[in-house]
């Protein structure tokens, strides 16, 4: 963990990262708070309120006695809701860069597509 | 649910004038981990040393458990103190964790032999033989192997190499997932223990500076560069700690309730933006106000319970 922000946001992202990517599959059983916090040598505390942002906004949830599970559904839904923050994350510094170098928009996207090409 | 420890208005002079503790309030919940730090001289260890009935209060009220702490044994047998420099009775290891697992009713034996395997520790040899990093091992086991409901450390490894402090991070975090406890921990390290702690007391000349939940501490503090205009707008919508400026540039360090939004808000003027560790920000905290600043302990925790 690093990177400054609430170390429960990190796991909590960490595992929605493992559900796009299609590590963790839906209806799948998600590690408990305990792996979690050794795993990532953090305070149980902390893992357990990553875990359970994400039971609440619905993306696991919880088989009484058994544990946590990935909610059916929940990848697309991921999807939707990661794309939206990609314009604010990744376009948004893109465009503030660009404009300090006097990059204007036409230049940028022939770059783009110039790199889209290469790969 | 009532507090474990509980402190109100407690101040702590020594003869000579040295106010060690200044009318410091706090109370700690049951079962969690809380890092209790400072600096050199802060007041840390007389805090842990009146908690656990090895000094007096001058003036002020402290509860553990809800009771005195003083001769009390109902207090004392619930709380283990490992600190700094124990010194023990020349005797071998095997017999100093014997008498510690007399003291401690929830003492697991089998625990500490573990524990004894883990840190390398001589169990036949002299205590007067041991190196400096062994004595430090070995009040670690004690503390451990207690499994007291409430457990110091003050600055337990003076001596440990990073593998032997790794050891103990480890085994408190596993022991404590299993068998959850109040642990205090006081320490210098903040880095390699800030992912552990639940809870952040910072105590600076004797008073209580911080009193905050580490997560909610964590992304409160700031640190942005850039145009000085920028910079001073940015630095408008919270507590400006520190800065310093080069010609048109300054780089502030500003605490506030900060999020998604005002990330966005600092890229947008322009600005180089930079999460403080809980070390910086104590740091930060410690000098900015020097001691002599008013606390704000209020603002930090009506911030945790937003």
């Amino acid at each position: 963990m690093e990177d400054g922000r609430p170390i429960f946001l990190q796991i909590a992202e960490l595992l929605e990262n493992s559900i796009l990517d299609g590590t963790l599959a839906e209806e799948e059983q998600v590690p408990s708070t305990n792996e979690l916090a050794a795993f990532h040598r953090i305070n149980p505390a902390t893992a357990a309120k990553g875990v359970n942002k994400l039971v609440d906004d619905g993306t696991l949830y919880k088989k009484r006695g058994i544990g946590m599970f990935v909610s059916s559904g929940a990848r697309a839904k991921l999807r939707g809701r990661r794309r939206d923050d990609f314009a604010r994350q990744y376009v948004q510094p893109l465009l503030t860069e660009a404009r300090k170098l006097g990059i204007d928009p036409t230049e940028l996207k022939h770059m783009i597509d110039t790199w889209e090409q290469a790969r | 649910m009532s507090p474990v420890i509980s402190v109100t208005d407690l101040t702590k002079r020594y003869r000579g004038g040295v106010t060690a503790l200044d009318r410091v309030s706090f109370s700690l919940t049951e079962n969690r981990i809380y890092g209790l730090l400072g600096r050199n001289g802060a007041g840390k260890t007389t805090l842990m040393q009146i908690l656990t009935a090895q000094n007096f209060a001058t003036s002020g009220e402290v509860r553990v458990f809800g009771e005195h702490p003083y001769e009390n044994e109902r207090v004392l047998a619930r709380t283990s103190f490992i600190k700094e420099s124990q010194t023990y009775p020349p005797v071998r290891v095997h017999h100093v964790l014997r008498a510690a697992s007399l003291i401690h009713p929830g003492w697991d034996e089998e625990f500490a032999q573990q524990l004894v395997d883990d840190f390398r520790l001589p169990s036949r040899r002299n205590v007067r033989k041991l190196s400096r990093g062994m004595l430090s091992a070995l009040g670690i086991i004690i503390g451990l192997a207690s499994r007291a409901p409430l457990t110091f450390f003050d600055e337990p490894y003076l001596g440990l190499d990073a593998v032997a402090r790794q050891i103990f991070y480890d085994r408190l975090l596993a022991d404590y997932t299993e068998h959850p406890r109040t642990i205090v921990l006081s320490t210098h390290l903040i880095d390699e223990v800030s992912e552990l702690i639940e809870h952040v007391l910072l105590i600076d000349a004797g008073r209580l500076l911080l009193d905050a939940d580490a997560e909610t501490l964590r992304g409160q503090v700031l640190t942005v560069s850039g145009p000085v205009a920028s910079v001073d707008e940015f630095a408008r919508t919270g507590t400006e700690l520190h800065r310093v400026r080069l010609g048109g540039t300054a780089r502030a360090t500003v605490r506030g309730d900060f999020g998604p939004a005002d990330h966005d808000r600092a890229r947008t003027l322009g600005l180089a933006l930079e999460a403080s560790s809980l070390q910086d920000t104590v740091v930060r905290l410690t000098t900015a106000t020097n001691g002599a600043a008013p606390a704000i302990t209020g603002a930090t925790s009506k911030e945790a319970h937003r």
